[in-house]
Formats: structure tokens, C-alpha cells, sequence
């Protein structure tokens, strides 16, 4: 039967809403406060849900410490604490929470343990997130 | 098609362990979870429904109704019990959060399909904050 392990990690990162083609005055009218010089943080909470059969020896469709290791090395890692716009993935793209969901899920689309990549939410603060589904 | 979500609370404990392994394999796979002794959580149940709001009274559901259906099919078999030895669903299967959603499927699916009106479309198994399930009825 095929079922969902969903897990919920925390990093915090700063970033700066800033795109290159629009002029000072531009970015200051599409991102607001977001566009503050020396940028702002977040903690984000980065939702990762997995599917795929229940094995029978285990009951489980993904271990959770193979999920939590995949993720630590891919993800957790290279954003917590870290500033999203020097990651080169943002180097030509605003790290906007709809870009780093995307960012998320193309890192760990083919690189969990078990089971397939189900939806990656980004939970910016407690009242936006952002989400990204597995094509079908 | 609207869907609609009543959350629930229970307390279990449970503990991880295939018989058909050495004890140092249970141990190795299920790390502390594997403690015959067992340990507890604050469990979430999320029941979704989904259906066409009543053009009389506006519902997909009654929440009191669909409450009272997870108190009965649900919370009383498994609030502040031992889940490995009290519960019937898992006398043969793990109860691990993904067979959890699929057992409070089973024991959902027949209620809120007499019901009438909405079906069931996913639970969803919160054993912490932090880590969950879902089931969605599917093969």
C-alpha cells in the first residue's frame, strides 16, 4: 500500500529580495522591506513528504535516519546559517521562498533513501509557506 | 469539492520490533525505538474529508458528527493504550506511524462512507511535531 512519511526540519538563513533588471527605485516597489541593503533571516521550517510503498519488515516507507542524512548532507547543510544569495544556485534568480522551495526539491528529487520525492513545503514565517509537487 | 479537516489528540506507546529478526537486527534497525519496554507519544490524528457543501445547511459535514465518528472508531482503541498489546490493528503489522494512518483508515473509511455525502480522502499521523504520515486510500 502506498503511503507518506512526512518529516519537518528548521535552518535559519538571511536573504535579500533584489532583482539585478529592475532599478533601485523598482525593487523597492515589487519587495518592499525585503529589499533592505544588508538583507534579513528567517527560520525557515522545510517540510519534506515521501512516498511510496509501506515495507513489510519495517512498516515503513522510508527510514527516518537515512531520510534525516540525505537531507542534512543536501540541504540542511549548505543553507542553515548561511546567506541564500551567495549560494550560486540564486546567483542569476531572487532566493524569493518560492524559488528556495524549488531550489529544495530539485536537490532532493533523486536523492532520498527510499520512496519518492511527494511535496516540498518552505514555511518562511508562521504565516506564508510555499509548496512544490511531484509532477504526475 | 471542498475539503475539510478535523484534528484529534490520543496518547499511545508502541515499540518497534520484527520477529522474524535477531534481536541485535531489531535493535540495529529500530535504534531506540526497538525497547521492549516501549515509550509514548502525544499522537495527532488529522482526518480530511472531502465532498460538496449541503445547499441547505452549507456543510461538506457535521464536525460534531465526524468528531463524535474518530472518538468512537478511533480514539477509544487506542487513547492511553499500549498499541503493540492492545490494539487489535497490530497484532500482525508494526505500529509505526504510516500503518497507524492506515489502520485509522480502516477503521474510518466504512463510518464516513455511511455517512453519506463526503468521503474520506487522507489521514494524517502526526507522532511528534515533527515527524508524520498520511494515507490516502491508495493501492
Amino acid at each position: 500500500m502506498r503511503a507518506y512519511f512526512g518529516r519537518r526540519y528548521t535552518i535559519s538563513a538571511s536573504h535579500r529580495l533584489h532583482a539585478g533588471a529592475l532599478t533601485p527605485e523598482q525593487n523597492q516597489a515589487a519587495y518592499g522591506k525585503c529589499n533592505n541593503e544588508h538583507g534579513h533571516g528567517h527560520n525557515y521550517v522545510i517540510e519534506v513528504l515521501t512516498g511510496g510503498s509501506v515495507n513489510a519488515e519495517t512498516g515503513m516507507v522510508v527510514d527516518l535516519a537515512a531520510l534525516d542524512r540525505a537531507v542534512r548532507t543536501r540541504v540542511l547543510n549548505r543553507f542553515d546559517h548561511a546567506n541564500l544569495n551567495l549560494d550560486p544556485l540564486f546567483a542569476d534568480c531572487v532566493p524569493t521562498t518560492e524559488s528556495f522551495c524549488r531550489a529544495v526539491f530539485g536537490l532532493l528529487q533523486n536523492a532520498l533513501p527510499e520512496g519518492e520525492l511527494e511535496h516540498v513545503r518552505v514555511e518562511e514565517t508562521e504565516n506564508n509557506s510555499f509548496e512544490c509537487f511531484r509532477e504526475r | 469539492m471542498v475539503f475539510l479537516t478535523r484534528r484529534a489528540t490520543f496518547s499511545a506507546s508502541h515499540y518497534y520490533w520484527n520477529e522474524a529478526w535477531s534481536a541485535e537486527k531489531n535493535q540495529q534497525v529500530f535504534g531506540l525505538c526497538a525497547n521492549k519496554n516501549g515509550h509514548g507519544h502525544n499522537y495527532t490524528l488529522e482526518v480530511t474529508v472531502a465532498g460538496e457543501p449541503d445547499p441547505v445547511t452549507g456543510f461538506v459535514i457535521d464536525l460534531k458528527w465526524l468528531k463524535d465518528v474518530m472518538e468512537r472508531e478511533v480514539l477509544s482503541a487506542w487513547d492511553h493504550k499500549h498499541l503493540n498489546l492492545e490494539a487489535p490493528d497490530f497484532e500482525h503489522e508494526m505500529p509505526t506511524t504510516e500503518n497507524i494512518a492506515i489502520a485509522a483508515w480502516k477503521r474510518l473509511e466504512p463510518a464516513v462512507a455511511a455517512g453519506g455525502g463526503a468521503k474520506l480522502s487522507r489521514i494524517r499521523v502526526h507522532e511528534t511535531p515533527e515527524i508524520f504520515a498520511e494515507f490516502r486510500g491508495e493501492a
